[in-house]
C-alpha cells in the first residue's frame, strides 16, 4: 500500500485533513495496517498512516493507567507493561494469522476497531479500558475526550464512540488506558465429549458459580485438535479459564472442577497451556488457515450461539466454534458466505450481529461487513458520523450498510 | 441565597400557552398521570441538588414507552423543553426542571420485564429502583454490580443518564461497563433499541454514548444490564490511620501492589464522627482517617488478599485494624458509609463534590481541599471512593447564610478546579448537571466541546432535552 502521508505530530495529521477538505478528497488511516480486512473495503484519495505518531507518553504502573501515541507498536506497549507485571485486561486480538497481514498492530489500531477478547465477561472490551482520547476531526481541529482516571462522567462519553468506530469519525493520536495486574496464576479445566448445547448449559453453569471464571469457551471435535498442538483430550473441549493468586486459584479450580464433573471427563491444563490455548482461541487458530474461506464474527446472547450454528447446518457446510460463554461465534463458511441466512437466522433467533471478517474479494464488494442496522438507528449513526467528518474524508464506506 | 448558576431564559411563547399544553398532555395520558397544580408540582422543583430549585410547567409520569414517545414527539412539535428524570436523586441537579419544562418521570415504569439467568441479564423498565434489580435475583445467587449510595431510591434510568457508579466499581466497573442495551424514544419520539443481550452491538456505540449523557439524547424507557454471581463471601475491614495523608498513600500503595480488592473507601475524622453518631458502625473515634477495604471471595482467598493488604497498611503505619466477625457488623460498615451523606445532611447543609484525581495525586489534593474549605471558613468532611480516586468532600454550609451558601459555592468550585488541575476531572459519578457546567471550560476546551454538543445534537436537534444542564449557556450552537 502506498502511503502518502505520515505525520509525526498531531498538528501534522490536523493538516492533512485541513488540506482534504479543502480539496474535497478523502483518506485511508491505517495504523500498522494489519487489520485492513475489517470493514467494507475502502476507496480513498489519498492514505495517511500514524506510524510515526508512536511512543508511550505516561505510564504509572501503580495508578494502573497508560498514556500512549496512537501510532505506538502493540508489541511497545505490551513490553513495558510486561515488565511492572501488568497486561491488557482485554486481551486483544492479533488479525495478522487470519487475514495473512504482515506489520505491526498499533495501539490506535486497536481502540480503533474495539478488539478485544476471550477475558470480554469479566475485564470488558478495549471500549471499556480506554479512559481517554485525543483525535482529529474532519474539521482538522484536534479534540480531546475523556480523561486519564478511572472514574468521569465529566460530559459526553466520546472516547465510547471513538472505539470501534474503524477511523469513520477521526483520527485517534493519543489514547489513555487502563490496565491491570498480571494474574500471578491461570489454569484451565477442560470438559471433554459435551455437543455444543451441552456445552452452553455447562459453560452458563460454570459462569454462574462463585469461581470468577475469565474464560469460557467451546471447541468442538472439528477444531479441537488445531490447539495446543493436537494435545487437548479427545472429543470436543469446553474450556473455562481461572486466574487470580496462585492459592485462590487452586481452590477455585479444585471447586469448578467438581461442579463440572458430572458433565464430562475433566482436565487441568497448567498456566503455560493456559497462556497458549487462549491465545490461540483469542487469534481463531482454527481458521488462520491461510485461505480465504468466509469467516464471520457473530455476537448474540450466549444461549443462542449454538442454536444459530445448528439451524446453519441443516442448509450448507459450516463450522464453527464459541468463546464468551457461547455468544462470540466463529463460522467459517465451506462456500458461500450466506450473508442473508446468517443474518436471517440471527434475527429470527432472538438478535445480535454478524461481521463478515474474511472472504474473497468479490463476497467483499457486494456484502456489507457490519450488519445492516434499523433505519432509525442507521439514520441516527449517519447524522452522528457528519457532525464529526462532514466533508467524508475518513475511510469512506468502512461502516456502510451498502459498500 | 444568592444564585451565581443560571438557567436558560424560558421560552415566553412556551410559558404563554402553558394552560392549551397541559390540556393537550393529558390528553396524552392516562388519568392520574399529569401534574399541574402548584401543590402537585412543588415535589418536582428540584433535585438533591436542593440549594437551586425552578417549578416546572407540568410533570408528566407516563406508564409506557409508547406514552414516553407521544410526550416526546408533541414537545419537540412545539419546542417544550424536556426534563427527565427518575427519583431525583441527583447531587447536580440533572433533574431540576425550568419553568417553560415538562418534567417526565419515569417511577411508574417499575416493572422487571425479564430476568434471564441462563444469559444473566435482567431487561427492566427505567423506573426499577437500582436495588430492586439485584433484590430480584439475590435469592439465585446473583446481584446488579453498582452500587450508589442512594440505591434504595435511585432508578436504573437516572444510573444510566449519570452512568452511576458506587463503592464497588472499583472491581465491577460502572453503569457504562454493566449495561447491555436500551430501548430509548429519541426527542421527536422515534424509539429505537441500541444493543441487546448480547456483549456488543453492531455499528457506533451509541449505548456507550447514551450512557451518562445526562437525559439530553433521548429518554430510556428499558435497559438490559448485566447480571453477576454473588460472591462466596464479602469482607469489610478497617483500617484507621493517624493521618489523612498516612491513609492516602496506602490506597495508591495498595492498588500498587497489584491487589484489588472490591471498595476501599475513605473517610476522615468529621465523616467517621457524622457516620458514627448515626449508623453505630463501630468505627474507630481516635483516628485522623479511615479506609474500609472490602476483598471477597472463599476464605482462605480473602485471608490471602487481607495479609497482603495489611501488611502494605502496616509499612504506612496503620494505627488500628478492625476486622468484623459476623454479617451484621459487615452490614453496619457498609450502613454507615452508605449514610453518609444523609447523616451529614442530620447537622448542616452541604455541597458534595465529586472530582477524581490519579491516585499519586490523592494525598496532596486531601490536603489542599482542607486548605480550601479553611480559608473560606468553613468545615469539611471526606468520604469518597479512594480505590479509584473519586473523592466527595462535603462542604458544610448553613443554606439559610446567602454568604455562607456562596463561600461554600465557590470553596467548590475551586476544589473542582485543583481536581482538574491536578491531572483528573470535575466530576466521577454524579454528573455535570448544573452543577458544574459552569467549569467545562477549565477541563475542556471549546472545540472540545463544541464537538460534544455537535454530538448531542445529532440526537436532539432543537436542544429540547435537558437544555440547561452539562453545557456552559455561552458558547452554544445557534438553534
Amino acid at each position: 500500500m502506498i502511503v502518502h502521508f505520515e505525520p509525526a505530530s498531531e498538528e501534522g495529521i490536523a493538516t492533512v485533513v485541513r488540506a482534504m477538505a479543502a480539496d474535497r478528497a478523502s483518506l485511508a488511516v491505517i495504523g500498522g495496517n494489519t487489520r485492513a480486512g475489517l470493514g467494507n473495503p475502502v476507496r480513498a484519495d489519498r492514505v495517511l498512516s500514524t506510524r510515526r505518531l508512536s511512543g508511550i507518553v505516561s505510564y504509572n504502573p501503580a495508578e494502573m493507567t497508560i498514556t500512549a501515541l496512537a501510532g505506538t507498536p502493540l508489541r511497545e506497549i505490551e513490553a513495558a507493561l510486561a515488565e511492572n507485571r501488568q497486561m491488557l485486561a482485554f486481551e486483544p486480538m492479533d488479525h495478522r494469522p487470519i487475514f495473512g497481514s504482515s506489520g505491526e498492530p498499533t495501539i490506535g489500531g486497536v481502540f480503533a476497531a474495539n478488539v478485544s477478547g476471550p477475558r470480554r465477561y469479566v475485564s470488558g472490551a478495549a471500549r471499556d479500558s480506554l479512559l481517554g482520547v485525543r483525535f482529529v476531526n474532519g474539521g482538522g481541529e484536534a479534540i480531546k475526550a475523556g480523561g486519564r482516571v478511572m472514574k468521569n462522567v465529566t460530559g459526553l462519553d466520546l472516547a465510547k464512540l471513538l472505539a470501534g468506530s474503524h477511523g469513520t469519525l477521526g483520527i485517534l493520536t493519543e489514547v489513555t488506558f487502563r490496565v491491570l495486574p498480571l494474574p500471578p496464576a491461570a489454569e484451565t479445566i477442560v470438559v471433554s465429549g459435551l455437543n455444543d448445547a451441552e456445552a452452553a448449559a455447562v459453560m452458563a453453569e460454570a459462569m454462574a458459580q462463585t469461581v470468577e471464571v475469565s474464560g469460557a469457551a467451546h471447541l468442538p471435535e472439528s477444531v479441537r485438535g488445531r490447539f495446543l498442538e493436537g494435545s487437548l483430550p479427545d472429543g470436543a473441549a469446553t474450556v473455562l479459564r481461572l486466574e487470580g493468586l496462585e492459592a485462590s486459584v487452586a481452590l477455585r479450580a479444585d471447586k469448578l472442577a467438581k461442579a463440572v464433573g458430572r458433565f464430562g471427563a475433566v482436565t487441568r491444563l497448567d498456566a503455560s497451556q493456559t497462556s497458549t490455548l487462549w491465545a490461540e482461541i483469542r487469534d481463531v487458530k482454527p481458521y488462520a488457515d491461510g485461505t480465504k474461506k468466509p469467516l464471520w464474527r457473530v455476537s448474540v446472547a450466549p444461549s443462542l450461539g449454538h442454536q444459530l450454528v445448528a439451524a446453519l447446518r441443516l442448509q450448507t457446510g459450516v463450522d464453527a466454534f464459541y468463546d464468551w460463554q457461547g455468544g462470540l461465534v466463529w463460522l467459517r463458511m465451506e462456500a458461500d458466505p450466506e450473508a442473508e441466512l446468517v443474518r436471517r437466522y440471527i434475527k429470527v433467533l432472538g438478535g445480535g450481529h454478524a461481521t463478515l471478517v474474511r472472504a474473497e474479494d468479490a463476497y467483499r464488494a457486494a456484502i456489507p461487513s457490519f450488519e445492516p442496522q434499523p433505519l432509525a438507528v442507521a439514520q441516527l449513526s449517519e447524522r452522528v458520523r457528519a457532525k464529526f467528518d462532514p466533508h467524508r474524508i475518513f475511510n469512506p464506506g468502512r461502516m456502510a450498510a451498502i459498500s | 441565597m444568592a444564585e451565581t448558576i443560571g438557567f436558560l431564559q424560558p421560552k415566553q411563547a412556551v410559558i404563554t400557552r402553558r394552560r392549551e399544553i397541559v390540556a393537550d398532555l393529558s390528553d396524552l395520558l392516562p388519568e392520574g398521570c399529569l401534574i399541574s397544580d402548584e401543590r402537585g408540582l412543588k415535589p418536582f422543583e428540584t433535585d438533591a441538588f436542593i440549594a437551586y430549585r425552578r417549578m416546572p410547567l407540568a410533570v408528566a409520569l407516563p406508564e409506557t414507552t409508547e406514552q414516553v414517545a407521544a410526550l416526546l414527539r408533541y414537545c419537540s412539535r412545539y419546542g417544550v423543553p424536556v426534563v427527565p428524570r427518575g427519583a431525583g436523586t441527583s447531587l447536580s441537579g440533572g433533574a431540576i426542571p425550568q419553568e417553560d419544562a415538562v418534567v417526565i418521570g419515569l417511577s411508574k415504569m417499575s416493572r422487571i420485564l425479564d430476568i434471564d439467568l441462563f444469559n444473566r441479564t435482567a431487561t427492566v423498565q427505567a423506573g426499577v429502583t437500582n436495588l430492586n434489580i439485584s433484590e430480584a435475583v439475590s435469592a439465585d445467587g446473583f446481584f446488579y454490580a453498582p452500587d450508589p449510595s442512594s440505591q434504595l431510591a435511585c432508578t436504573i434510568g437516572g444510573n444510566i443518564g449519570m452512568n452511576s457508579g458506587g463503592a464497588h466499581c472499583l472491581k465491577y466497573g460502572v453503569t457504562t461497563n454493566n449495561l447491555l442495551g436500551v430501548k430509548m424514544v429519541l426527542f421527536d419520539g422515534t424509539v429505537v433499541e441500541l444493543g441487546g443481550k448480547a456483549l456488543d452491538a453492531a455499528g457506533y456505540d451509541l449505548l456507550g454514548l447514551v450512557c451518562g449523557s445526562e437525559g439530553q439524547l433521548g429518554i430510556v424507557a428499558e435497559a438490559t444490564v448485566r447480571l453477576i454471581a454473588k460472591p462466596e463471601g464479602a469482607r469489610p475491614v478497617l483500617f484507621g490511620f493517624s493521618s489523612s495523608e498516612a491513609a492516602g498513600a496506602c490506597v495508591a500503595d495498595v492498588i500498587g501492589s497489584g491487589i484489588i480488592p472490591v471498595a476501599i473507601e475513605f473517610m476522615d475524622k468529621p465523616a467517621i464522627e457524622i457516620c458514627e453518631a448515626f449508623a453505630h458502625a463501630g468505627y474507630p473515634l481516635d483516628v485522623e482517617a479511615l479506609l474500609i477495604v472490602e476483598v471477597e471471595g472463599s476464605e482462605p482467598e480473602m485471608d490471602a488478599m487481607l495479609a497482603s493488604i495489611v501488611a502494605v497498611a502496616r509499612r504506612h503505619g496503620v494505627a488500628t485494624i478492625k476486622e468484623c466477625q459476623t454479617a451484621m457488623e459487615a452490614a453496619a460498615i457498609w450502613k454507615g458509609r452508605k449514610s453518609a451523606f444523609g447523616a451529614t445532611g442530620r447537622i448542616a447543609d452541604y455541597i458534595c463534590m465529586d472530582g477524581t484525581v490519579p491516585l499519586s495525586q490523592l494525598s496532596h489534593v486531601l490536603a489542599r481541599t482542607g486548605e480550601i474549605v479553611a480559608s473560606y471558613g468553613l468545615r469539611v468532611a471526606n468520604v469518597f471512593h479512594a480505590g479509584d480516586g473519586n473523592m466527595h468532600p462535603l462542604i458544610l454550609y448553613n443554606i439559610n447564610d446567602p454568604d455562607d451558601a456562596a463561600r461554600a459555592e465557590a470553596a467548590g468550585n475551586d476544589i473542582l478546579k485543583l481536581c482538574v488541575d491536578a491531572g483528573g476531572c470535575l466530576t466521577g459519578e454524579h454528573g455535570v448537571g448544573i452543577e458544574k457546567r459552569d467549569l467545562m471550560l477549565h477541563q475542556y476546551t471549546q472545540t472540545d466541546l463544541d464537538q460534544q454538543m455537535a454530538a448531542r445534537a445529532a440526537f436532539d436537534p432543537q436542544w429540547i432535552l435537558n437544555p440547561s444542564k452539562v453545557f456552559p449557556l455561552e458558547g452554544r450552537p445557534a438553534a
